[in-house]
C-alpha cells in the first residue's frame, strides 16, 4: 500500500514540476524545475520495480545504512566546501581569479555563498545528520524510528544542497546571509526538517533507556530551533510561483533584525548546540572516560539554549537598531560566556584520568584541540559584542578570523574526529588505515587555522583602526582603497593556511577511504545489536 | 574476569579515585556526578550582575511607550551627532572663507590657514569620492583611460579655476547640462583600412615611437583632414575641447599601434561624473569640499 502512496507521490511532482518547468519565468527556475522532474521521474521507475518484492528488514538491528552514507557525503563536502573556500580566499589576494570567461558564475559574489553553505550545511549539516542518527540510535538502543525515513531526510538533504548551490552559481539568492536559497528551495527543506524531527522523535519515543543522553538533548534543540529560525527568517511572498524570485515579508530594520536573530542561532543552534550533542558522545567514547558532570551538563545545557535566543543584535550595533535593542543583545552574549564554556569544560574535563591517551591518540588529540578553539572562540564572540570593541571589529576581517576559528577549529576538528571514528565502527573495521596520517591531518589543520585566524586579526584591527583615523581637523586619513592594499600579504597568509586545511581533509578522505577498502575486518560482529 | 552478559562490550570502567557517577549507562557512557565548578558558577553570577547593572545604566528594556533609557542617559545618535557638531563648529569659521575668498587666492602665501584645510580635507574627500578611479595618490590608471592627476599634462586645463570647473560639472556625464563635453568620430567605415594603418603610423611618428615611414608620411594627409581640427595640425591637442596631445608620451588609452588603432576605430568616450550639489541633484560634494579637492589637485605637481 505505502509503495503506490510512495508511486503517486513521485508521479505528481513528476508532472508539477514538468509543467513549472514549461511556464519556468526565468531560467534558474526552469533548470531545477527539469532537476526535480529528472529526479521524480527516475525515483518513479525505481521504485516501480521494486515494487510487490518482498523486502526483510531485520527490526533489532542498527539502521546503519543511512549514517554510513552522511559519513561519507560529509567527508566529501568537507573538500568540497574547503577547496571552494581556499580558491576565494585568493580571488581576494588575486582579483585577476576572477577569470573573464568565468562571468558572472566564477566571481567572488557567487561563490562565496557557495563556500558558507558548502561549509555550513553540506559538510557540517551532513557531518550532524552522522552524527544523530548514530548517536540517537546508540544512546536509545532503539533502531530508528520511521522506516526509511531516514533515507528520506539524508537525500532530502543532499537535494536541498544541490538545489542551493546550483541556484547561487546561476544568480539566485534572497541576499540574507546563510539563508540565501529562494522560497521553493526553502519549502523543500521544511519538508526535510520536519520529517527529521519526526524521525528523531520517534526514536527517542521508542528507546530503551529510562533517561534520555545529553547529546540528544542538544541535537534536539538543534532541530527544533533550526526549524523556527529557517521558517521565520524565509517568511517570503513569491513574485510567481513559476519564477524563483521572492520578496521577504520583512523591510528596513525589522528586517535587519529577523536576518540577524536567524544568523546568529544558525551559529548558535546550528554549529554550537549540534555539535555539542557530537563532542557529548564521541569525546567520552574516544577517551573511554565518564562524562565529567551531569549536573555541569544540565545547567549549561538550559543557560545555553535560554541565552543564546537572544544575542542576535550584537551584530546590528551602531545601525538603525535601537539602542535598547542593542545593549540587549550585548549583555546576552556576555551572560552567554559561562553556559558556553560549560560544554568546553565538560569536554576538557571528561579527559581527567585519560590525559596520557593524548600522546597516543591524535583523533583524540583532535577532538581535545576542537574544544579547545570552542573554549576560545566562544569568549573571543562576547568579547566582540561588547559595543566599545564592536566599533573597531565591525565590518572588518577580525569577524572573519573569529568565525573560522571557529569552523575551522571547532566545527571542522570534532567533525574530523567524529569522522575518524565512525569509519571502523560502521564499516567493522579493526583500526583506521593510518595514525600517521591522522597525525599529519592533525598538524596540517592546526597549523592552518593559526595562519588563518591571526593573519585576520591583525589586518581586521589594522583595517579597523584605518577607517576610523581622523586627523586633527576631522577629515578621515585613509580611503576604503588604503585599506584593501594594506591588508594583500595578509590575505596571501590566509590562503595558505586555508590550503594547508584543504590538504589536511583531502589527507582524510583518502585514510578513510582506505580504512574501508583495506581495513582488516573485525571478528566480533555483536555491536551490531543493540544492547540490553 | 567473569563476563557478564548483561553488561554493555564498551561500558566504561572506572579508575581508583574516581567520583561517584548517576548511574546510568548510555552505549557503555557513564556520567560523574561532579558538583559545578566553583569558578565557572560564580563568574556566570558575576555576569548576570554586571548585566542587569548595565541595563540599569544603559537603554535597555522595551516597555509599552518606548525603552527604559538608562541613568547615563546614553545614546549612540547623540554621541555621533556631537562628534559631528564639535568639528563642524571648530571648521565653520574657515569653511564660510574657503567658499568667498578668489581660488587662487588659497595658497600658502595669502592664506596659509585656508591653503591648509583645502589640502587636508580634499585629500580626505579625493580618497572617499576620487580615488576608485584616479587611484589613491592620484596616479590615475595607466592606458585605461583614468588620467594621471600628478603630471602637468591637463586635458581640460590645469589653472585652480579649470580643473575647480572640471570637478564641479564633471565630464560627458548625463546629469549635468554644464558637463565639460566633447565626442571623437568613430573612423570605423569612415575611413580605409589602409587609411587608418596610416594615419596610426603618423601618430607613432609625432609621438616619436616606432613607426613605418612610408606608411607614416601617407598618413600625414589623412591626419590633417579628419584630426587636425580638434587635435591641431601639429597634433598637439585643444583643451578647449578636451582633445589630448598625441605628441608627447603620455597615452590616456594606451600608445600602442593596437590601442591608438581602436581608438581611431571605434572611438573613446571617457565619463566623469558631476560633483558639485550645487550645480544638479546628483552632485555629492559641497562648494567648500570641490574647492578642497581642487585645491588639492592642483598642488599635486601639475597644477598650471
Amino acid at each position: 500500500m505505502l509503495d503506490y502512496v510512495k508511486l503517486l507521490i513521485l508521479g505528481l511532482v513528476a508532472v508539477c514540476a514538468a509543467i513549472a518547468a514549461s511556464y519556468a519565468r526565468d531560467m534558474l527556475y526552469m533548470i531545477h524545475a527539469i532537476l526535480v522532474m529528472v529526479t521524480a521521474g527516475g525515483l518513479f521507475l525505481w521504485q516501480l520495480r521494486r515494487t510487490g518484492e518482498p523486502r526483510f528488514v531485520n527490526q533489532n538491528e542498527y539502521m546503519d545504512g543511512p549514517v554510513k552514507a552522511a559519513a561519507i557525503m560529509t567527508a566529501f563536502w568537507a573538500v568540497v566546501g574547503f577547496l571552494v573556500g581556499v580558491f576565494i580566499a585568493f580571488q581576494l589576494a588575486f582579483p585577476q581569479l576572477n577569470f573573464d570567461w568565468a562571468q558572472p558564475y566564477l566571481n567572488f559574489g557567487r561563490l562565496r555563498p557557495l563556500h558558507t553553505s558548502a561549509v555550513i550545511f553540506a559538510f557540517g549539516g551532513t557531518g550532524l545528520l552522522a552524527a544523530s542518527f548514530y548517536v540517537v540510535q546508540r544512546t536509545s538502543a532503539a533502531r530508528m524510528w520511521g522506516g526509511g525515513l531516514a533515507w528520506f531526510v539524508f537525500w532530502g538533504y543532499q537535494f536541498f544542497i544541490v538545489l542551493a548551490a546550483t541556484s547561487y552559481i546561476l544568480g539566485g539568492s534572497q541576499s540574507r546571509e546563510y539563508a540565501e536559497p529562494e522560497w521553493y528551495i526553502d519549502l523543500w527543506l521544511v519538508v526535510v526538517w520536519v520529517a527529521y524531527l519526526l524521525l528523531f522523535v520517534g526514536t527517542l519515543m521508542k528507546r530503551r533507556e529510562p533517561h534520555i543522553y545529553v547529546a540528544n538533548w542538544f541535537f534536539l534543540s538543534f532541530i527544533v530551533t533550526v526549524a523556527m529560525l529557517h521558517v521565520v527568517n524565509n517568511l517570503a511572498v513569491p513574485v510567481s510561483i513559476f519564477g524563483s524570485r521572492s520578496v521577504s515579508l520583512f523591510s528596513g530594520v525589522q528586517d535587519a533584525m529577523t536576518q540577524w536573530w536567524y544568523g546568529h542561532n544558525a551559529v548558535g543552534f546550528f554549529l554550537t548546540a549540534g555539535f555539542l550533542g557530537m563532542m557529548y558522545y564521541f569525546i567520552p567514547k574516544q577517551a573511554e572516560r565518564p562524562v565529567y558532570s551531569y549536573k555541569l551538563s544540565i545547567i549549561h545545557f538550559w543557560a545555553l539554549i535560554f541565552l543564546y535566543i537572544w544575542a542576535g543584535p550584537h551584530h546590528l550595533h551602531y545601525t538603525a537598531l535601537p539602542d535598547w535593542a542593542s545593549t540587549l543583545g550585548m549583555v546576552f552574549s556576555i551572560v552567554l560566556w559561562m553556559p558556553s564554556w560549560g560544554g568546553m569544560i565538560n569536554g576538557l574535563m571528561t579527559l581527567s584520568g585519560a590525559w596520557d591517551k593524548l600522546r597516543t591518540d591524535p583523533v583524540l588529540r583532535m577532538m581535545v584541540t576542537s574544544v579547545a578553539f570552542y573554549g576560545m572562540s566562544t569568549f573571543e564572540g562576547p568579547m566582540m559584542s561588547i559595543r566599545a570593541v564592536n566599533s573597531l571589529s565591525h565590518y572588518t576581517d577580525w569577524t572573519i578570523g573569529h568565525v573560522h576559528s571557529g569552523a575551522l577549529g571547532w566545527n571542522g576538528m570534532i567533525t574530523f574526529g567524529m569522522l575518524y571514528y565512525l569509519f571502523p565502527k560502521l564499516w567493522n573495521r579493526q583500526a583506521l588505515y593510518s595514525l600517521r596520517m591522522v597525525s599529519w591531518h592533525y598538524w596540517l589543520a592546526t597549523i592552518g587555522i593559526v595562519l588563518y585566524a591571526a593573519s585576520m586579526w591583525v589586518t581586521g584591527i589594522m583595517e579597523g583602526l584605518m577607517w576610523r583615523e581622523v586627523d586633527a581637523q576631522g577629515f578621515l586619513v585613509n580611503s576604503f582603497a588604503d585599506t584593501v592594499d594594506a591588508k594583500f600579504p595578509m590575505y596571501v597568509v590566509r590562503g595558505l593556511g586555508g590550503v594547508m586545511y584543504l590538504t589536511g581533509a583531502i589527507i582524510m578522505a583518502y585514510n578513510l577511504w582506505m580504512t574501508v577498502r583495506k581495513g582488516v575486518a573485525k571478528q566480533d560482529t555483536t555491536v551490531a545489536a543493540p544492547a540490553e | 574476569m567473569t563476563e557478564d552478559k548483561n553488561r554493555h562490550p564498551e561500558e566504561q570502567i572506572l579508575q581508583e579515585g574516581d567520583p561517584d557517577t548517576t548511574g546510568h549507562t548510555w552505549d557503555g557512557i557513564k556520567e560523574f556526578n561532579n558538583p559545578l565548578p566553583r569558578w565557572w558558577l560564580w563568574t556566570f553570577y558575576g555576569c548576570i550582575v554586571w548585566g542587569i547593572g548595565y541595563t540599569v545604566l544603559y537603554p535597555a528594556w522595551p516597555l509599552v511607550q518606548g525603552a527604559t533609557p538608562g541613568i547615563l542617559g546614553f545614546s549612540t545618535r547623540t554621541e555621533v551627532a556631537e562628534d559631528i557638531e564639535r568639528f563642524d563648529a571648530m571648521n565653520a569659521d574657515i569653511r564660510q572663507r574657503i567658499t568667498e575668498v578668489d581660488l587662487t587666492e588659497i595658497n600658502a602665501t595669502a592664506n596659509p590657514d585656508l591653503y591648509n584645510y583645502a589640502i587636508q580635507g580634499g585629500a580626505a574627500t579625493f580618497a572617499t569620492w576620487c580615488s576608485q578611479c584616479h587611484g589613491s595618490g592620484a596616479a590615475g590608471v595607466q592606458a585605461s583611460g583614468y588620467p594621471n592627476l600628478l603630471d602637468d599634462d591637463w586635458l581640460w586645463g590645469g589653472t585652480i579655476e579649470e580643473i575647480h570647473y572640471t570637478i564641479s560639472h564633471g565630464i560627458r556625464n548625463e546629469d549635468d547640462p554644464d558637463a565639460r563635453y566633447s565626442e571623437m568620430t568613430a573612423f570605423e567605415g569612415l575611413l580605409s583600412d589602409e587609411e587608418i594603418a596610416q594615419v596610426v603610423q603618423y601618430v607613432r611618428n609625432i609621438s616619436g615611437q616606432e613607426h613605418d615611414a612610408e606608411l607614416a608620411a601617407a598618413g600625414e594627409e589623412v591626419f590633417l583632414y579628419n584630426c587636425a581640427a580638434c587635435h591641431t595640425d601639429e597634433g598637439t591637442g585643444d583643451q578647449f575641447m578636451g582633445a589630448p596631445n598625441l605628441t608627447d608620451a603620455i597615452w590616456l588609452y594606451g600608445g600602442s599601434e593596437e590601442a591608438i588603432e581602436h581608438t581611431v576605430r571605434y572611438s573613446r568616450f571617457g565619463v566623469m561624473p558631476t560633483w558639485s550639489e550645487d550645480a544638479t541633484e546628483a552632485g555629492r560634494l559641497s562648494e567648500a569640499e570641490v574647492r578642497s579637492v581642487a585645491v588639492y589637485v592642483h598642488s599635486l605637481g601639475g597644477g598650471q
